[in-house]
């Protein structure tokens, strides 16, 4: 008796390979409709408003790293507040010399993307919970050595020199542009890398490490790879960050707190997806507005319900919604249909 | 002699991180779980420190008999609970977890505490005085107490873990935890006993760390689980004794960073850690390479 049963031979006609169940174009559309709408904010709403937007982009376009690298390429690095820190004090020595700001900060993107490399060979020679909190020494390491310069301003830092031409809205608004160009550029960047072959790779190993290893994916590469574009998303944000807060501050800049932030709101929203930081981001912010007079209250509750999301919903919201509706903003998997 | 005096300082400091790692390392070695709480923890048992001598009156040094006993109890709780259930879903869940409690904890004591720092028993005799060894050489009391204690703890931690009943249960389950399964441990409640056993020396840690610097909120972080894992890294993974190997060299490195320029005292400590991790990644005590 054979107890194995032929498969139902099939036309391969009838079956469609399609990046997502629904059209891509309507997704596509929204989203170019939704950048436009937010690039026209400092026309249509006060700088403090768009100033609260700017925190949001900064905290997504970090929350959309971590997610890269937790959510992808299985790293949990606690230490991504080195870039941040990179990212501003390469502006700040860039604006010292001379570079407007706004021009430095590309730079400083790519100048963490090639600081990234070095710390990448550093760094992963240890596994899971020990790269975790080699990444954090790093940070700290990094911090006190950059603390050592009095000419860039020591421990107490210094105001960021070159934004004093500009007048108070106009400074908000380029900053607030400056935001947003850097959040759809890593929301793009990390789009499109998820659909190149780097992006196959990554769900591979996110799925199942050891079957991708098998399967010739050259995990190494691929962590490397992600580590570097995770270090010039986070310096970017940095640099962001520095122009905003119109000075740099050791302890702020490098602060853990920056890590805890991407990191709960990667989770709150849904490790794995693209969408999930968006939505984690925008959970963040309510809290943060929320309890913005309740000094550290935020980030308490915020860590808590991460630490719920992670035990019990652990696709996190995002997940959640997902299993009800099938929807993909970003479509980077493919469906099978007849 | 101020090098002879600062590598000495260096090595009776290396007792005290070895006290903050050996507790860091008996959970990777048994659990797999790298406990990132690992230092606010031990700011935890420092204020529960506090808030006992205050209480009850007890000696400072005797507040220990309640402040151990209390954090092993809640290292047991802790772990069939919270880590379990995260160490059920994986590495990944485990990190996050132990990474929000540390962030939880820490905003949480500067909620209720403030960030004001605290010491314990800065009045005594012991935490004050300290003897001199020749002209330049002064050696506090209390860091010859702190060594004395890591060592204490090191020796008792080999022997049960190597003679006692327990011990060779949680080494079983640390080996195979499904084979010991089947010969009829427990994991679970071994995980338990080994959780109870390192936060234990946490408590130690976090009363020394009181006694010798001044507890405040962020000490957790930047100072006690940053060192511990340093001392680890440096002594070699999985090592008992490398923790106290590995908190010593850190100890004088820092020390000796210190001589060249006061500032320099941590950042020196890191650069031999990542030295190590560069030149020997397994670690100076450790002789197998790192799967």
């Amino acid at each position: 008796m054979n107890l194995l049963t032929e498969p139902v031979a099939r036309p391969a006609a009838d079956l469609r390979v399609t990046r997502s169940r629904r059209s891509v174009a309507w997704t596509g559309a929204g989203a170019l409709i939704v950048v436009v709408v937010l690039a026209r904010m400092p026309y249509m709403v006060h700088s403090g408003t768009t100033a609260i937007l700017a925190q949001a982009f900064i905290v997504l376009t970090l929350a959309s790293m971590w997610n890269l690298l937790a959510g992808y390429a299985g790293l949990v690095s606690v230490g991504q507040q080195l870039f941040v820190g990179l990212g501003a004090y390469f502006v700040l020595i860039l604006a010292i010399h001379g570079v407007s700001p706004f021009q430095a900060l590309p730079m400083a993107a790519i100048g963490c993307g090639v600081a990234a490399l070095p710390l990448w060979w550093l760094v992963s020679r240890l596994r899971s919970g020990y790269f975790a909190i080699a990444t954090w020494v790093l940070a700290s390491a990094a911090m006190l050595f950059i603390e050592r310069f009095p000419s860039i301003g020591s421990g107490s830092g210094m105001p960021m020199p070159g934004l004093a031409g500009y007048g108070p809205v106009l400074l908000s608004a380029y900053t607030y542009w400056a935001a947003l160009a850097v959040t759809v550029a890593a929301l793009a960047a990390i789009y499109l890398l998820l659909r190149s072959k780097l992006g196959l790779a990554l769900t591979a190993i996110r799925d199942d490490e050891v079957a991708a290893r098998s399967s010739g994916v050259r995990v190494g590469l691929a962590r490397l790879l992600v580590f570097v574009v995770a270090g010039v998303g986070c310096g970017a944000a940095g640099a962001v960050l520095a122009i905003s807060q119109l000075q740099v501050q050791p302890s702020a800049v490098f602060n853990i707190q920056w890590t805890a932030e991407m990191a709960f709101a990667t989770i709150i929203g849904g490790l794995g997806t693209i969408e999930g930081p968006i939505l984690g981001t925008a959970v963040y912010m309510v809290l943060q507005q929320t309890l913005a007079s309740y000094n550290a209250w935020y980030l308490i509750v915020l860590g808590l319900v991460a630490i719920t999301v992670a035990l019990f919903a652990r696709r996190g919201l995002w997940g959640l919604a997902d299993e009800h509706l099938h929807l993909r903003l970003f479509p980077v998997g493919y469906w099978l249909r007849d | 002699m101020t090098w002879v005096n600062a590598i000495i300082q260096g090595v009776l400091t290396g007792g005290l991180y070895a006290l903050f790692a050996c507790g860091l390392s008996l959970m990777f070695g048994v659990m797999k779980v790298v406990n990132l709480a690992h230092g606010d923890l031990a700011v935890v048992a420092g204020y529960i420190a506090v808030g006992v001598i205050t209480v009850t009156h007890i000696p400072v040094l005797w507040s220990f008999i309640i402040v151990v006993p209390v954090m092993a109890v809640l290292g047991y709780v802790l772990q069939r609970t919270l880590i379990q259930s995260s160490l059920d879903r994986g590495v990944l869940t485990t990190l996050i977890v132990t990474f929000g409690l540390s962030i939880v904890i820490e905003n949480g004591l500067l909620q209720f505490f403030t960030a004001n720092t605290r010491g314990i028993g800065s009045g005594l005799a012991l935490v004050r005085d300290s003897f001199s060894l020749g002209p330049q050489i002064q050696i506090a009391y209390l860091l010859v107490v702190i060594f004395a204690v890591a060592v204490v703890v090191l020796l008792g931690l080999q022997y049960f873990l190597s003679a006692s009943r327990y011990g060779r249960l949680i080494r079983a389950v640390a080996d195979d935890k499904e084979a010991a399964q089947l010969s009829g441990a427990d994991y679970r409640h071994v995980f338990g006993i080994a959780a109870a056993l390192a936060f234990g020396t946490v408590a130690l840690g976090g009363i020394a760390y009181g006694m010798y610097a001044q507890l405040d909120p962020t000490a957790g972080t930047d100072t006690i689980l940053l060192f511990a894992f340093a001392a680890v890294v440096i002594g070699g993974l999985g090592s008992l004794w490398g923790t106290l190997l590995g908190g010593v060299v850190l100890g004088v490195a820092q020390q000796i960073g210190a001589q060249i320029n006061i500032s320099d005292e941590v950042l020196a400590g890191y650069l031999v850690f990542l030295a190590v991790l560069v030149l020997r990644p397994q670690g100076l005590a450790s002789r197998r390479t790192q799967s």
